[in-house]
């Protein structure tokens, strides 16, 4: 143990780190705050300048990203009032529901495809990295080159090949096709990163398991893994991030069927007018699945389990 | 329990040797002790025994079967690490449970529950059953990591020096538990300590290790009265035995370039001058510091001596040790 003492800050250091600290939160949250708003404004009043900061909420927004509508005659909307909240919303701009949009299938779309990369990028990488750091892999630091080497161009660089494979091979526009490219684009990533998380897990917890009765795979299940939450978890969350957010692979290799949320949720402002609200309603949906994932993973990010029960 | 046996191990790790044909039985029921400075191939011996680490050349058989390739799993031992191991993760209890929930031995739950208590209580860890492994002092840690061992029972207890962080009181006690557990069960121990204390109260045979070669075998009071060489006559003793030129107290065997006396084989009141330069009263004894012509050694005498530091005193060597000049026993 170094010896080292901590001094508590005194109250006018806690309260300029704890203004310092709410002001720099202010500052990055401002614009995911204005999309958030704006995706409760009315068409009028997400383009009045100055901007509104008050302004009377409404779900306009919400009901043109989930509906397509149609314009109607106004004998045809006094023979048929509206008999639903939404249908009454709409009714306003002398229209009426012709059906749901699409934005549901493409928002579900982005979820198999984003956890299903994702997970697929952590089981595969969790294993190569426990087999690059523990076993005598030959050609052991070249492989790992290379596999960092696919990070050392963006990897649309290399679109018009994939393009032209995902042609060949069928995969085109499916949802095998994207999680199969997210996870080979997240394999390098989630490779290295846990290959340093479990590089610091000491071996002596396999080799007391191993002694204990188990094999290795299940040393591996019940000792390494547990330990290496943290760095799952991170890892994780940075996967699942990339490959919700991409846009570019997603606007070339997808349309009708496989088509996820990011390309999807532009195509919005076109249908009638510049919908701002219906767009920031979108995004703001969009924003939430890695929030929550996020929130959800929290805890392991706490660093520090496994310090200590080894004496160094 | 079952008999060890070692045949000519080998173990190099790139240009070092630390093993070099090692071979050695231990008798099943035997409490072997393993003693040697660091690095003399210890911990590399038990990691060779329990299948963590294989052979480059040898065999190891344990109860007549060559089990050199198997897996630790399949040669069933138990072992105490060094640093404890304790699954972070894991609860004292489920730490010391570990082992019996193992596909090797699937005990039944309330067996588990009723050993789990039973290896707490002997080690005074039951009132922290239910903390995590890592809320543990470095003294717990490695009562729950002899647990963890203690709880089975396996073909051999391979310990790497598990009482080395306790205090003097809980090792004592320890000391004799182990001592205890091993007779009541009429286990086999192969255990590695820097100790001598422990060496000699425990073992029934200790082994002693010099780069790598297994240079002594036999039975603690063997070792002690008749070292094969100046290195295993060094191992045991407090205060260490004197190692003095051969001829300073007259006449000695063709070919001694060495003479080693332990402190009770130096005859106080007769024989050559020396000069008392220290006393050290530790209690139950006292340490003389003495020098004779121009040699420093040292010697134990009377708890209440008299002696001060510029008296003079006679020694003579009685029944001494003579070594040749490369260090091996006359």
């Amino acid at each position: 143990m170094s010896s080292y003492s901590i001094t508590e800050p005194s109250k006018p250091q806690k309260w300029i780190a704890g203004s310092l600290v709410i002001a720099y939160a202010l500052i990055t949250l401002m614009p995911l705050l204005w999309i958030i708003a704006t995706g409760f404004k009315s068409p009028a009043d997400s383009i009045a300048y100055p901007p509104k900061v008050f302004f009377t909420p409404t779900l306009e927004g919400y009901v043109n990203l989930f509906t397509t509508r149609t314009r109607q005659t106004a004998e045809f909307l006094a023979a048929n009032p509206p008999q639903t909240w939404y249908a009454e919303i709409v009714a306003k701009y002398d229209m009426v529901i012709a059906g749901p949009s699409r934005f549901g299938e493409r928002f579900l779309n982005s979820v198999i495809i984003g956890f299903g990369s994702t997970f697929l990028s952590i089981f595969l990488g969790t294993l190569a990295a426990y087999a690059f750091s523990r076993f005598k892999v030959p050609l052991k630091d070249d492989l790992l080159f290379f596999i960092l080497s696919t990070r050392m161009m963006p990897p649309i660089a290399v679109a018009i090949p994939i393009f032209l494979m995902f042609r060949q091979l069928g995969l085109s526009d499916t949802h095998l096709g994207m999680i199969l490219l997210y996870t080979a684009v997240n394999l390098s990533l989630s490779v290295w990163l846990l290959k340093g998380f479990i590089d610091e897990i000491p071996q002596e917890y396999e080799e007391a398991a191993l002694i204990d009765g188990y094999t290795r795979f299940q040393a591996f299940y019940k000792v390494v893994l547990p330990q290496a939450a943290t760095g799952i978890a991170s890892t994780a969350i940075f996967c699942l991030i990339f490959a919700w957010n991409e846009y570019a692979f997603a606007v070339l290799l997808t349309s009708g069927n496989a088509q996820t949320a990011p390309p999807f949720i532009p195509t919005i402002i076109g249908t009638a007018g510049q919908d701002w609200p219906a767009v920031a309603a979108g995004a703001t949906l969009f924003l939430m699945p890695v929030m929550v994932f996020t929130i959800l993973l929290r805890k392991h990010l706490l660093r520090g389990i496994t310090f200590g029960a080894v004496r160094k | 329990m079952a008999e060890i046996e070692l045949r000519g191990i080998t173990r190099s790790f790139g240009a070092v040797t630390a093993l070099q044909e090692v071979s050695l039985t231990v008798p099943d029921g035997a409490f072997v002790v393993l003693l040697g400075p660091t690095g003399a191939g210890k911990t590399t011996l038990l990691r060779m025994v329990s299948g963590l680490d294989r052979a480059d050349a040898g065999q190891v058989l344990i109860d007549g079967q060559d089990l050199s390739r198997a897996t630790p799993a399949q040669r069933n031992v138990a072992m105490v690490f060094q640093q404890y191991s304790l699954y972070p993760h894991l609860s004292v209890r489920e730490n010391l449970a570990f082992p019996l929930k193992s596909p090797l031995l699937r005990t039944p739950k309330d067996e588990i529950a009723r050993k789990v208590q039973e290896v707490a209580e002997v080690l005074q860890i039951a009132h922290k059953l239910d903390n995590k492994a890592t809320a543990l002092s470095g003294g717990e840690m490695q009562r729950v990591s002899i647990g963890r061992a203690l709880v089975r029972q396996p073909s051999v207890y391979l310990m790497d020096e598990p009482l080395s962080s306790l205090d003097a009181k809980l090792r004592a006690d320890l000391r004799i538990e182990l001592k205890r557990i091993q007779q009541d069960l009429g286990a086999t121990f192969l255990y590695v300590t820097h100790d001598q204390i422990e060496a000699m109260t425990m073992a029934t045979h200790i082994g002693v290790l010099d780069h790598g070669r297994l240079v002594q075998f036999g039975p603690p009071r063997e070792v002690y009265e008749n070292p094969v060489s100046i290195y295993a006559a060094s191992r045991l003793g407090q205060p260490r035995i004197n190692l003095l030129p051969a001829g300073l107290f007259g006449a000695a065997p063709p070919g001694a370039a060495t003479i080693g006396l332990r402190p009770e084989q130096i005859e106080q009141g007769e024989g050559s001058e020396s000069t008392v330069r220290r006393v050290e009263h530790l209690g139950d004894q006292t340490r003389l510091h003495l020098r004779c012509q121009d040699h420093d050694l040292v010697t134990v005498t009377d708890a209440h001596t008299a002696l001060q530091p510029g008296d003079s005193l006679r020694i003579r060597p009685k029944d001494p040790f003579y070594f040749d000049a490369a260090g091996a026993r006359l």
